[in-house]
């Protein structure tokens, strides 16, 4: 085991976490097998990915975006992937089929 | 040099050793208390909600579905920072299971009473102690009593035990179900509880506080999971001081001093007998008997179960011939199948003498030991040496159709 970690000594009693939203610091993207890629253009904005999201990781940036056919969005929707787990949910409940699931290489 | 005694008034009570309970829960100034009745608890429970419905009592009484809630409840309340307080007896103790192990784990000081009682099936609602040997591993500080006055101390002792800084484990405390749950004493109680809630400071510790926030219960990945465990080896450990140090504060504040292991005219005795629980004192009775005939007898009581005592123990019981553990309870398929004699055995085996030790199966679902039984016991060991096979196994003491030669 890593020596670095802290011994029994160290730790809280009962592994009580002292630190609230610390878990934003364990980094569960290397979890995945397939990423879920929105694809901006296809996207109708619904939000229904965000809402379902188990982990929070889809972000609404305000960031506009015009897409190919002209039409412009005030937000963009961004992925965290330090942290998303590739769970496929988003990827099931978006209503237009944007979010392609493309399995992950090294 | 004479200790000073700082003795509280006090006054006289019959009292059974549930209402013992429920008076020193009262006097311990519970906050939150939750509960399902099962016989023979139940009127400890009576006993609270009759002061908190008179005003006697200010804390919240949680009526739950079950055991496991109402272990569940107080467990919650306790994280929230409460000094809590539950009780059970058998089955409710089997459901509770899981919970034991939470509530010890997040280090939470949640107190139990324990009124034992034999396990289903087949059903007894009598006494012996299979529910509360069944958790020995549950990282609970245990105390057995064995009179209604020591249940009330005890009680009150646990609060201090539990919420000490080193220790910060729950603490169980048995004691016979109806022989002493349901059976009239006197007790002693404090006159006024101020000098009991002195006794035992409201002491800061982590808690779920929404201007603190903090986590408790989260999922545990290998490389943390050992060490928190490790922590929890450690504070049992030290229980056995802090128990000791609280049972001396106890008898500065109430006059009745209490150790691991309590034991009667144990100093010249070959033959000695070990007990827990309130069949000590038909063992004491016994001895007397015995010795009123020149035998050289004598009694130990275990009082704390967990941590076990091990120095307290050999140290007592040292210089016996014969070491006669007495258990109600049944390890099933161990050839030591007492709890308490395999613990015995284990804690003499480093020491170069040992007495002999013997270990009896007795009392199971309230099969009543007599003064009689003790009698007769001394009688078969004192005529078996060290080739007898009564010493390599436990003996089934009492049952139709077993006999001990
Ligand atoms: S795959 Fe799962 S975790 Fe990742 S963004 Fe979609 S819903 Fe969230
Ligand atoms: S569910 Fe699909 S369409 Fe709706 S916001 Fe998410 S990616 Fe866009």
């Amino acid at each position: 085991m890593d020596s670095q970690l802290p011994t029994w000594r160290e730790l809280p009693l009962g592994g009580v976490i002292l630190e609230p939203g610390n878990s934003v610091r364990r980094k569960t993207g290397d979890w995945r097998v397939f990423k879920p890629v929105i694809n901006q253009d296809a996207c109708i904005r619904c939000l229904l990915c965000w809402v379902y999201c188990p982990d929070g990781v889809i972000h609404i940036l305000d960031k506009p975006y015009t897409s190919s056919k002209g039409k412009t969005w005030d937000v963009t929707l961004e992925i965290d992937y330090d942290h998303c787990k590739g769970c496929g949910i988003c990827v099931e409940e978006c209503p237009v089929d944007a979010i392609d699931f493309i399995e992950e290489v090294k | 040099m004479a200790v000073q005694r700082l003795v509280v008034e006090q006054v006289r009570l019959a009292l059974s050793s549930n209402q013992a309970v429920a008076y020193a829960v009262r006097d311990a100034d519970v906050d939150v208390v939750a509960a399902y009745p099962i016989t023979p608890q139940t009127t400890v429970m009576e006993k609270i909600s009759e002061m908190i419905a008179n005003g006697e009592m200010d804390a919240e009484l949680i009526h739950v579905e079950s055991e496991h809630s109402a272990l569940s409840a107080v467990v919650g309340a306790s994280a929230a920072g409460a000094r809590v307080f539950t009780a059970t007896s058998s089955q409710g103790l089997e459901l509770m299971h899981e919970i034991l192990h939470i509530a010890s784990g997040l280090r939470l000081p949640v107190v139990m009473a324990v009124p034992t009682r034999a396990l289903s099936a087949p059903i007894s609602i009598w006494n012996d102690y299979s529910d509360l040997m069944n958790t020995r591993d549950t990282s609970w500080v245990t105390l057995i009593a064995s009179t209604a006055q020591e249940v009330y101390d005890t009680v009150i002792e646990a609060f201090r035990i539990a919420e000490d800084p080193r220790i910060l484990l729950p603490v169980m405390i048995g004691y016979d179900g109806f022989a002493m749950s349901h059976t009239y004493e006197p007790v002693y109680i404090a006159k006024s509880p101020e000098r009991i809630r002195e006794f035992l400071p409201r002491r800061d510790r982590v808690k779920l506080d929404p201007n603190r926030p903090v986590t408790m219960g989260t999922i545990t990945p290998p490389e943390w999971y050992y060490e928190l465990k490790y922590q929890q080896v450690v504070a049992m450990n030290e229980a056995l001081k802090v128990v000791k140090e609280t049972d001396k504060l106890l008898g500065e504040l109430l006059g009745r001093d209490y150790e691991p292991v309590e034991t009667y005219m144990m100093d010249d005795a070959e033959i000695g007998f070990l007990v827990y629980g309130g069949v000590y004192g038909t063992l004491v009775e016994a001895i007397d008997t015995m010795r009123s005939k020149g035998f050289r007898v004598g009694a130990a009581r275990l009082r704390l179960w967990r941590p076990f005592p091990v120095e307290d123990l050999v140290e007592k019981t040292r210089n016996l011939e014969k070491l006669i553990v007495v258990d109600r309870a049944i390890s099933y398929g161990a050839r030591i199948a007492g709890p308490v004699a395999l613990e015995v055995i284990s804690a003499y085996y480093y020491e170069d003498d040992a007495p002999l030790i013997a270990s009896v199966i007795a009392g199971i679902g309230q099969r009543t030991i007599t003064e009689d039984d003790f009698v007769k016991l001394a009688e078969v060991y004192m005529r078996k040496g060290r080739d007898s096979p009564l010493y390599r196994e436990s003996i089934y003491w009492g049952v139709r159709g077993v006999e001990v030669k």
